[in-house]
């Protein structure tokens, strides 16, 4: 790497502390509302624990990931000295302080909105403007992601743009657009209300507004673990990339539909019409395309690797790839998660079956899986395969990797199974208080528990990981190879401009939200009479 | 090599791209803005229009044949806002005391009252005025209270309230109060039963709630029975009744028991 190392380690660190901190808050929360504990008596603690776990692990942890990841995919991708060195760590320092101005107010309990806000209940108005602090920090690093691309293709005119840079730019770009609709909930309703110029807030449009962001957002947390399928997994059990420009078609895909299919969180809202929620949920089931050809693309790259390690027949190739690498393990295990948790996303995109699972801890038990499983299980395994690089020291505790990926797959699936269990048995969630006493849900208790145990396992494995990591950190120095990224079986030497560039995408994803949220956005501003009383958090008598 | 034009309708990349997401939009929105809606056979949707302004959200007056719903029995008239009566003048509390002299029969002299009716001294001042107003127009009956409101005004409420928000609490041992019972610190999720002090200050306070600890238990059993059966309904959004006629009997006394014991 040439001068940004300190800056990836900075922005990994900063964001595998948050993990571990936040990490141990959620198996509290699990802890104190199942039956091995009693009634805290006071939900506050449980909200506002609720609150910083969801601001770290939503916010905070992802999005360093990404930018760090960024950071090192643009020097190593583009083999050149990344541009906007200074600014890079203008923008970490805006995610730090921003993330110490949000937390020190939850911590008091005067923002105990859980981290998607809820509006009309207000808090304090540093929580806010710590979230928009991170944010704004996270678009330098699209600014610089974007300027990186552009002065590379301005030297290097009409080469292909390394598919990892361009993997990455397409993620950038993502955000920068997806993370507007919570820019404009905080700065034009939430912050005024919360620093008192108002006391009324239209929350029906500020859910519509959350809800721009809210779905895109999980495909900014699922952009780092798919640049790792492609650029990483195939390298590294010493296969090749199946295909280059299907890759480009995936991440193009995820641009312009991930983002204006926000309203199928809002099925139940009544603040917009049915047709839109048609329009939005049409939209979710085509962002399963590039997914599905992702999974296509893996697999053929792996059955390559399978094949050169000499496997043989229909299944052959399976047995021969290998297992006892950590990147091969976690890519495996993060498929099955995949897997499952994209089939009870599939249920949750449809109005009808939505209308089964809304609000029960089936959703909790969705996210946890997708996000702290699939994704996750990769950001690991991107930490694995880039520590050596950044530290200049061996990494090399694999049997410890092992152990920890395995047990992140298990904690997670003890974890998340019993949950969307009981969601179907009706169990809501954001709930501090369950009252297992009653005979109505005294079976769900067991369940319940089982999720408890799977909280452990995953403390334990989070654990595991920052050892892995400590350890790499003190090992003695050594000089790591050169860092490289998967070949594709056939590299392309010329793309069509419509495969090297974002501008038509851009238009696209633009164009598209303007079709699916322009009216329900207008509408809402444009109805009287829809604005209702703020409810002030951590105000007393 | 020359620059390829992205937009450009001679580029494959741009009409395809374009063209197939614009037909899954337009097709979706066919679907969804017309022949779902139209499948309803309902008597709002009288042609195309209609049903495409249904699927946009639109809202519509409901038809003035409907009347609308009132209930069968006066309704509290008192509109709160957060900001409400927050301090009281020294002349409004001086004015409220004189008039207080009225109500200490039963009250007692300082808002502490030996009758089983409530202590006044420290309640919320929206909750005495709410109530008085309640007293006055009907919405809350009381042979005892009714006559003695009826000639008080607006102000005279106002400063009532005042006085008494002014005089200092009961204060009772904290060590009477014993453990609280299980209806109270957390209420009853499968029941709709929200905690009590979710409204009434352990937790949050909403406007209205009024004050509990330290009322006489007495006087707590009657309006929990009172809200169960329908007797009392000056809550306006049937929040008391609703928790009330879900109660126990046993809930009932436990709660108006525990909370006469808290400090």
């Amino acid at each position: 790497m040439w001068n940004s190392r300190r800056l990836v380690l900075a922005h990994l660190w900063f964001a595998f502390a948050g993990f571990g901190a936040a990490l141990l808050l959620g198996e509290w929360q699990m802890f104190i509302r199942s039956p091995l504990h009693a009634w805290i008596s006071n939900p506050e603690w449980y909200y506002r624990s609720v609150t910083a776990h969801g601001t770290t692990m939503a916010y905070v942890f992802p999005t360093l990931v990404a930018m760090g990841f960024g950071y090192f995919v643009t020097e190593e991708a583009l083999k050149r000295p990344m541009v906007g060195l200074r600014w890079a760590w203008l923008g970490f320092a805006l995610v730090v302080i921003g993330t110490f101005t949000a937390i020190v107010p939850v911590a008091l309990g005067l923002a105990s909105v859980l981290y998607t806000f809820y509006p009309p209940l207000i808090g304090n108005p540093f929580y806010y403007l710590g979230i928009v602090l991170v944010v704004v920090g996270s678009w330098v690093w699209v600014a610089l992601m974007s300027i990186n691309m552009h002065r590379w293709k301005r030297d290097n005119p009409g080469a292909p743009v390394p598919f990892p840079m361009f993997a990455t730019v397409a993620g950038s770009y993502l955000w920068g657009w997806t993370a507007v609709g919570a820019a404009l909930e905080l700065l034009f309703q939430i912050i005024p209300v919360a620093l008192g110029w108002r006391s009324t807030i239209d929350a029906g449009l500020a859910r519509i507004f959350f809800s721009w962001t809210l779905h895109a957002i999980v495909y900014f947390w699922l952009m780092p673990t798919y640049i790792a399928y492609y650029t990483i997994v195939p390298r590294a059990i010493g296969g090749r990339l199946f295909s280059d420009p299907m890759g480009r078609i995936a991440f193009i895909l995820f641009l312009v539909v991930a983002m204006p299919i926000g309203i199928h969180h809002a099925f139940e809202d009544p603040q917009v019409g049915s047709g839109f929620k048609y329009l939005h949920s049409v939209f979710t089931a085509i962002v399963a395309l590039p997914t599905l050809l992702t999974v296509f693309t893996i697999c053929a790259s792996v059955e390559i690797a399978g094949r050169l390690r000499g496997g043989k027949g229909v299944l052959g190739w399976l047995a021969a790839l290998p297992w006892r690498n950590p990147v091969m393990l976690g890519a495996a295990l993060s498929f099955v998660m995949l897997g499952f948790g994209g089939a009870g996303g599939l249920i949750n995109m449809s109005y009808q079956l939505n209308a089964t699972v809304h609000n029960t801890q089936w959703i909790t038990g969705h996210f946890h899986l997708i996000f702290g499983g699939a994704i996750v299980i990769m950001y690991f395994v991107i930490a694995y395969d880039v520590w050596p690089h950044l530290t200049g020291r061996a990494l090399d505790s694999f049997r410890l990797m092992r152990v920890q990926l395995w047990t992140w797959f298990l904690g997670m699936i003890v974890l998340t199974f019993p949950w969307h269990w009981v969601g179907i048995l009706g169990m809501p969630r954001r709930m501090a208080f369950y009252d297992y006493t009653d005979p109505a849900i005294t079976a769900q208790a067991i369940w319940v528990t089982m999720s408890v145990v799977g909280g452990a396992i995953l403390v334990l494995s989070g654990g595991l990981f920052l050892l892995v990591l400590v350890r790499g950190q003190t090992a003695p120095r050594t000089e790591p190879a050169t860092y490289r990224f998967s070949v594709a079986v056939r590299p392309p030497r010329a793309l069509p401009a419509a495969l090297n560039g974002f501008g038509l995408w851009l238009g696209l994803m633009v164009a598209l939200t303007l079709v699916n949220y322009g009216f329900p956005i207008a509408h809402s501003l444009a109805t009287p009479g829809t604005a209702v009383p703020a409810v002030k958090v951590g105000e007393r008598w | 090599m020359t620059r390829e034009r992205i937009a450009s309708v001679r580029n494959p990349w741009f009409t395809a791209s374009v063209g197939i997401t614009a037909a899954i939009a337009l097709a979706a929105a066919f679907v969804g803005f017309i022949w779902l809606p139209l499948q309803h056979s309902s008597a709002q949707f009288k042609g195309v229009w209609d049903a495409i302004c249904s699927a946009a959200g639109l809202v519509r007056n409901a038809s003035s044949s409907k009347q609308i719903v009132r209930p069968r029995y006066l309704t509290t008239s008192v509109e709160i806002d957060p900001h409400m009566l927050r301090s009281a003048s020294a002349e409004s509390i001086g004015r409220g005391a004189t008039l207080a002299l009225r109500c200490t029969m039963c009250h007692g002299a300082r808002g502490l009252s030996q009758a089983d009716t409530p202590n006044l001294a420290g309640q919320y001042p929206v909750t005495i005025y709410k109530e008085l107003v309640d007293f006055k127009t009907g919405a809350r009956a009381s042979a005892v209270m009714a006559p003695l409101v009826a000639d008080l005004s607006d102000a005279d409420m106002r400063d009532l309230a005042g006085y008494y928000a002014y005089l200092p609490r009961v204060s009772s041992s904290a060590s009477a109060a014993g453990e609280v019972p299980l209806i109270v610190a957390s209420g009853a999720p499968l029941r709709g039963i929200a905690p009590c002090g979710a409204c009434h200050g352990e937790v949050d306070s909403k406007a209205s709630a009024a004050w509990l600890e330290g009322q006489p238990a007495t006087y707590l059993h009657a309006q929990l029975k009172a809200f169960a059966t329908g007797a009392r309904h000056n809550d306006i959004g049937e929040q008391m009744r609703n928790i009330a006629r879900r109660m126990t009997s046993e809930e009932i006394d436990a709660a108006s028991r525990s909370y006469a014991n808290l400090p």
